[in-house]
Parts: C-alpha cells; sequence; structure tokens
C-alpha cells in the first residue's frame, strides 16, 4: 500500500492553528504511507498538479487531502485523482478546516486533532475498494412546482431550451405574488402589465403543460427519473367546458366568500375567476363558502352556465409525470396578523398589511384603485407604515429580515401621495434597506419629493380613538415618544415561509432551514442547487427576495436542469449496498427496511434465496447495512471494515 | 454564545467519537465551522451517509476499544435525506442507550440527536454540552475499570 498524503495550508485558514508541517511529519510515520506534504493551496491548479505528478513519481495507490470539508472539494479532488489514473474511490478527504481549525481551542490542540483526523483518513483509504459508476438514461423533461414569476421564468426558459415543462401551481390561476402588485418598484411599471405577457407566453408554450389547482402529492425516484403523483384538486367546474364567462359569477347568491387573491380586502363570489388576467381563465367553486357544499342546495350556477361546465360531484384526479429533474419555486408566505396582539393582531379593520395594501392601489383590485379605508370606505389623509412587523423580531420567530419591505413601502408611500394629493404618509423603520440597484436613490424620492415622513423606530402600540387610529412609537433620532393620528394603518407584514413548505420539502427529499426555508447546496457557489441531485430552488421558496432576484434565480435554476438534462446518460454513485451472496441467509430483513424498495429477492442458480440490490433504485443510506444480521449486505465506501478502521484509528492507542 | 470551558493546564483531553450523517449533521458541523463557533476538541468525527446507517455495535466497539464518549448525530425525523433513515436509527440508538448499562457502560456517555446542516449553533452546544458531560464522567476506563479483552 503506497498512500499519499497531502495537507493545505488553505492560505492561513487551516496553517493560522494548525501546524501543517508537523502533521506532515507525524503522517510520515504512518505504515501505508509512501509520502505526506504540505502545501499552500491543495485546490488550486499547481496544488492539484502536484497531487497528479506525486502519484506517479511515488506510485501512490491511494491519495489522501486533508484540507476544508469534503462537502466543498471531495469532487474536486476525486477528479485529480482519476486523472492521474487511479479510481476515484481511493480518494479520501480530512476535514481539518471546518471541523478543527476553524473552532478548535489552541495550536496545540488542533494539530493534534488534524493528525488524527489525516490518521482516520488514512486508514479509510487503506481499506477503499476501486468502485466504477455505471450510467443510466435520464428522462428528458422538468417539473416546476410553483408558478409564481421564478417559477414562470423557470418554465420558460426550460422550454426555451427544448426540454418538455409541467408546471404544477396550487392555486386556480398562474402569476403568484406578483399579479397581486400594482406597481413595482423602483421604476413604477405596472406589475401586471409586465408579468402578463410572461404569463400569456406559459400558458400558450408548446412545450408547457400546466397543472393548476394542483398539488404534489407523492415524489419518487432519483435524478434523472422522477415519478410524480400530482392531485389535481376538484374545481366543480370542468374546465374543457368552461369558457371564463363569468356569468357564474355573476349570478352566485354567496355573496361573503373570502377572496384568496385579494386576501380578504372585499368578499367574492362562492364561485369565482380570481382576477381579470387569470390563466387558467376558469370558475373554481370554493366549497368552504358555496351554498351547495354546506346547505346541500342552491345550484344556480348550474342552471346558468351556459356550456353545462358544473360538476358538484368532482373529485380528487391524480395524475404521474414522469421527469428528470425539478425546479421548486413554491414563493412565501405572510405572518398572520394575529401574532402581532400590540398592532391589533387583526381586529381592527383599518389596521392591514402590506399586500392588502397593494389590492387597494391596484385598478383592477375591488375598490377599482381608490384608496377607501376598510372600516367605512372614507379616503385616508394620514396613512401610517410600520416596517418589521414582526421582521428581525426574535420573539415571534422571525429573526430575519424579509428582504424587499422597506422598498415597497416607499413604493406604497409615493403612490399614496399620487392617489390622494394631500395626503400624508409616515414610515416607521428600524432600517432603511435599499441595497439594489436604484433603490436608494428611490428611497430618498419618496422622503425629499413626495413628503414622505420617515420616523426611525419601532411602533410599540396600535389603538383605535374615534374613527382613528392612534399609532404610538417611538422617535429613536430625536429621543422621544410620538403619537400618530392615523386614517390608516398597513403594517409590512414579514415574509415567511410558505403554507406547507415543510410537507413538500419532506417529500422531495430537501432540507429547510429553522424558518421553513428551503436549503441551498452551498450558500455562495451553489445557490440553487439542493443536496438531492435534481432539485433545484427558484424564488422566495429559499428565502424572501424581490422580483428580480426572484426572475435572476429562476433562470439560474432552469440553466442547471437544462445542464443536466443536456447528457442523455448521467453516472450512477456506485456507493451502493452489495450483497454477499455467500453470507447472505436470505432472512431479507433488509428488504423491509429499505427506504427505497431497492432490495429484491433473487434466487441463486444453486435454489438458495438472497436478497439482492436494485442498483439504480438504491440511493446508499445503508440502513440495510446496519440491520443485517449477518453483515452480508455492505454498503459501498461505507463498509463496517472502513469505518471501524476510522474508529480504530483514534481508540486503540 | 455558550461559554466554552478552557481547560485547564494539564487536564487531557478524552476521547469522543462522534458518527454524523452527511446532509445533516455533517454539514451542521460545516456551518458551525465556516461561523467559526468554538468548540472542544475532544471530538473525532466519522462522516456517513445517513445515521441510519450506525450500526449499534459501531456504538459499543469503540467505547470498548478506548473511546470516553460517542455522539450520533442525523437529520431530524421527518427531515430524512433518505426519507426514513434516521427513524431506524432513533429506534436502534434509544434501545442501545438503554442496554448500555446492562454491559457496565454508563449511558450518559452516549448521546444520540438531531443537528441540520443550517443549525450551526446547535452543533457548537452540542458538542460543548457533550464534551463537558463526559469530562464530567472522566475517562472511561480508569473510572469503570473493565477489562476489555482484545
Amino acid at each position: 500500500m503506497r498512500v499519499g498524503v497531502f495537507i493545505c495550508h488553505c492560505g492561513n485558514n487551516i496553517a493560522g492553528t494548525v501546524d501543517v508541517a508537523r502533521v506532515a511529519e507525524e503522517t510520515r510515520k504512518l505504515p501505508g504511507v509512501a509520502y505526506a506534504t504540505d502545501y499552500m493551496y491543495t485546490c488550486s491548479e499547481p496544488g492539484q498538479d502536484e497531487i497528479k505528478q506525486a502519484i506517479v513519481r511515488e506510485g501512490l495507490n491511494r491519495v489522501v487531502v486533508a484540507a476544508c470539508s469534503p462537502r466543498m472539494h471531495e469532487l474536486t479532488f476525486r477528479r485529480t485523482v482519476e486523472k492521474a489514473g487511479l479510481n476515484r474511490y481511493f480518494f479520501e478527504m480530512a476535514n481539518i478546516r471546518e471541523h478543527i481549525s476553524w473552532v478548535g481551542e489552541g495550536k496545540e490542540a488542533n494539530t493534534q486533532k488534524a493528525i488524527e483526523a489525516v490518521r482516520m483518513a488514512v486508514a479509510k483509504a487503506i481499506r477503499n475498494r476501486p468502485l466504477v459508476s455505471s450510467s443510466f438514461k435520464v428522462n428528458k423533461k422538468v417539473l416546476v412546482i410553483g408558478a409564481g414569476v421564478a417559477g414562470m421564468q423557470a418554465a420558460l426558459d426550460c422550454a426555451d431550451g427544448g426540454l418538455e415543462t409541467i408546471v404544477v401551481e396550487r392555486s386556480p390561476s398562474i402569476a403568484g405574488m406578483m399579479a397581486r402588485l400594482d406597481k413595482t418598484f423602483p421604476t413604477i411599471d405596472c406589475s401586471i402589465c409586465i408579468l402578463g405577457p410572461k404569463m400569456v407566453d406559459v400558458a400558450q408554450h408548446e412545450r408547457i403543460r400546466l397543472h393548476a389547482y394542483s398539488e404534489i402529492e407523492d415524489v419518487k425516484g432519483y435524478v434523472g427519473n422522477y415519478q410524480v403523483k400530482i392531485r389535481k384538486k376538484p374545481t366543480y367546474v370542468d374546465w374543457k367546458k368552461c369558457t371564463g364567462c363569468g356569468a357564474c359569477m355573476e349570478k352566485c347568491p354567496t355573496k361573503n366568500a373570502y377572496d384568496r387573491f385579494n386576501y380578504g380586502v372585499a368578499p367574492t363570489r362562492a364561485i369565482n375567476i380570481p382576477f381579470p388576467q387569470a390563466i387558467p381563465k376558469k370558475a373554481t367553486i370554493d366549497p368552504e363558502f358555496c351554498r351547495k357544499f354546506t346547505k346541500g342546495k342552491c345550484g344556480v350556477c348550474a342552471k346558468v352556465c351556459p356550456t353545462g361546465a358544473i360538476n358538484y360531484e368532482m373529485t380528487d384526479e391524480f395524475v404521474t409525470e414522469e421527469v428528470g429533474a425539478i425546479i421548486v419555486a413554491t414563493g412565501y408566505g405572510l405572518l398572520d396578523q394575529a401574532k402581532l396582539p400590540e398592532y391589533g393582531g387583526g381586529r381592527y379593520p383599518d389596521v392591514i398589511s402590506g399586500i392588502q395594501y397593494e389590492r387597494l392601489l391596484n385598478a383592477s383590485g375591488p375598490t377599482a384603485g381608490h384608496i377607501q379605508r376598510p372600516s367605512d370606505g372614507a379616503e385616508p389623509k394620514a396613512v401610517v407604515f410600520v416596517s418589521c412587523a414582526g421582521s428581525r423580531d426574535k420573539s415571534i420567530g422571525v429573526p430575519y429580515c424579509s428582504n424587499f419591505c422597506c422598498m415597497y413601502i416607499a413604493k406604497q408611500a409615493i403612490l399614496t401621495s399620487d392617489h390622494i394629493p394631500g395626503s400624508q404618509s409616515y414610515v416607521f423603520y428600524t432600517d432603511i434597506r435599499a441595497t439594489g440597484k436604484g433603490y436608494d436613490e428611490f428611497t430618498r424620492r419618496a422622503q425629499e419629493d413626495y413628503g414622505v415622513h420617515y420616523i426611525r423606530g419601532r411602533v410599540s402600540r396600535i389603538y383605535p380613538k374615534g374613527n382613528k387610529m392612534m399609532v404610538k412609537g417611538a422617535d429613536t433620532l430625536l429621543g422621544a415618544q410620538v403619537e400618530i393620528e392615523a386614517d390608516l394603518v398597513v403594517l409590512a407584514t414579514a415574509a415567511v415561509a410558505a403554507p406547507g413548505a415543510r410537507e413538500l420539502a419532506e417529500k422531495l427529499h430537501i432540507s429547510y432551514d429553522t424558518n421553513g426555508f428551503y436549503v441551498e447546496s452551498h450558500p455562495k457557489l451553489r445557490p440553487v442547487e439542493t443536496n438531492t441531485a435534481g432539485v433545484y430552488l427558484a424564488g422566495a421558496a429559499q428565502g424572501p427576495k424581490d422580483i428580480p432576484a426572484s426572475v435572476a434565480q429562476g433562470s439560474a435554476a432552469a440553466a442547471k436542469a437544462l445542464s443536466l438534462l443536456s447528457k442523455d446518460m448521467i453516472e450512477s454513485d456506485p456507493a451502493i449496498s452489495k450483497v454477499n451472496t455467500r453470507a447472505c441467509t436470505g432472512c431479507l430483513k433488509c428488504l423491509s427496511t429499505c427506504p427505497f424498495q431497492a432490495i429484491k429477492e433473487e434466487t441463486l442458480r444453486d435454489g438458495k434465496r438472497v436478497a439482492s440490490v436494485i442498483e439504480t433504485v438504491c440511493a446508499g443510506c445503508g440502513v440495510c447495512t446496519a440491520t443485517c444480521p449477518c453483515g452480508a449486505i455492505q454498503l459501498e465506501h461505507f463498509t463496517d471494515n472502513q469505518l471501524l478502521a476510522e474508529v480504530n484509528a483514534i481508540c486503540r492507542i | 454564545m455558550p461559554d466554552i470551558e478552557k481547560k485547564e493546564t494539564g487536564a487531557k483531553e478524552l476521547r469522543i467519537v462522534g458518527f454524523l450523517c452527511n446532509w445533516c449533521s455533517y454539514g451542521g458541523a460545516d456551518t458551525a465551522g465556516v461561523a467559526r463557533f468554538k468548540q472542544p476538541t475532544d471530538l473525532r468525527i466519522v462522516r456517513l451517509p445517513c445515521s441510519g446507517r450506525v450500526d449499534p455495535l459501531f456504538v459499543v466497539k469503540a467505547l470498548l476499544s478506548g473511546a470516553d464518549g460517542v455522539l450520533v448525530s442525523g437529520c431530524h425525523p421527518r427531515d430524512c435525506h433518505y426519507s426514513e433513515g434516521n427513524f431506524y436509527a432513533r429506534r436502534r440508538l434509544e434501545a442501545l442507550k438503554r442496554f448500555l448499562p446492562f454491559i457496565g457502560i454508563d449511558d450518559k456517555r452516549f448521546h444520540y440527536t438531531w443537528v441540520s446542516a443550517s443549525e450551526g449553533q446547535k452543533w457548537q452546544q452540542t458538542v460543548t454540552d457533550f464534551t463537558r458531560q463526559i469530562h464530567e464522567l472522566g475517562p472511561r476506563l480508569a473510572k469503570e475499570e473493565i477489562v476489555v479483552e482484545r
């Protein structure tokens, strides 16, 4: 055995707190180690060349690099050793940066720990076996979950790139949050005017198939070959027949249904088309409010529908789509005002959220763009905006900044003064976060050109006084308490994870952070990939972000899916389970524990029944290996011998 | 930031073996590193694909071959990269924890927990707490005086 060990300085990141020369020196004493050296930047091109040359020069047959996390550079170095003719699984990595040099208690302790980490990696490398990938066909279709602006961008880019694209949207229409906005900052573009054409493109694209009012039921398979079961929720309207004429909506006697699209700013009918530009422009019955469902009789819509599209008996319908990659663009939700009792907790009609105010400003909204306060329909003269309504507040579980509120508040304040000349807007802010292109200029315009009164401080309480709302807060720049008599209060409620985000993550086997936002593979270098191969992220599902950032991520995720599916075949990970048929007793405990149904029973030629692994299905978790009573099924690259060698390397001394 | 015990001069480092799943806890330990969350140096980490790969015998073998403590950490239940590997881990490791006293090992020397890839701070806390616990127990072989057949 000839192991070569390369200890990386990582500039000062490792060498600053680990005596790398001593690690190399101690490593040379290990049995099996033929060569050990330290190097400034092992991952650099000359660093990798040094490894390749040493493999040839020293006749190495195993390579260990002690550097950063294998989650960072394992693949880099596997490719390096492969280029020098070694099997890529003859490479091992010792993590002496994230787990040692960056967190340890001092150079001496760190150095000792690094020496042992290298010893563990050497022990494992010696027992590593050559593994060879097989390749399998990929399904050149992509699934986009969520059709907000990020999802639509991703779908359009994938479809334009030649991929068959399937879009699943939970609500009756595509478009997401952006369709609800009146104008966009910092250009004051009309939101639906720039989004509408994109929606039409999605609807009309020859390679895009849309499942609206549908949700993901189940996801099976692996990169390149996912089987996704989609639940099409009952709309109680046959969309093949519905023409979107709106006659049913006009005649529906239930006039108090909750309007999900308008966030309850005004009631809607129990059968409705969410907004005029909706795609598909089809009606949906809300069974929570429809009299046919709540009281058992009505049926007006069925009578007036000119095409006979109404069907009260409709039930869930399931379709299964086979795709190669999945883009998750499920967006965000908004903090429930009930979590903000000091601001009324949703009890006061004239304390509304930013998205509700958007609908009041919007010409296609329930008030046709006239700002009317919900309590009495009067035009407000004094409007108070409260930023960070929940955001950056650990006590209600939203420790992060919601990213776009500062900007939309400035926009709404500007629009208020456009809509109601002579009105005065006040903004309570924590910090003005206006970091995008043209953003800071925009918030300055709000203050300087539109006379919006910015007050730095938090609002402690909002309470009614007559027909006004009193807003009490601190002005931390003046060091004084302020109280403002407002006609209308707008809360920039925090952006939170979309409802159901966690459940979807569990179906997709991707991870989410403590706030419910999806976790990317690497915060800097793999921002749209997840740790599950073939699943990508776009938009606010990964964390609150504004429209340009969401669109950019949508395109980025599409580029990732396109590059994955540009190949006909992809390589499988050979680190999967393998059965030693001589040791297998055929008890099939592994078969019953395998989370992927990757094990089947097989009868050998001599009649012996054994377990057998289905190579393409095995994901390499190793549950079977820990289950097997006789060690007959072993997870390659993580066998009992290999792992115990690591344990022995540090314990038997 | 939790206070980290500065080891008194001369206090011997103990031997703690950690079995970490690649997707969550190993990532969480990386996250702690990136954020420079200082930790005691006693722990040595073995990377596995899943906490479900941990054979309870690994834990016993580590303890019998000289480890003073063993820590296993995986993805939070319901958030396993392999859907349900950590459910198997939870059952096996809980059974193991109750079994350890029968073979003369203090069950405080073994701990299993769940740390996600974003929970760097929780990882720091976990390592700090468990290391402190093992230091309170002291070296295993000296205390429990078990002669191990080798």
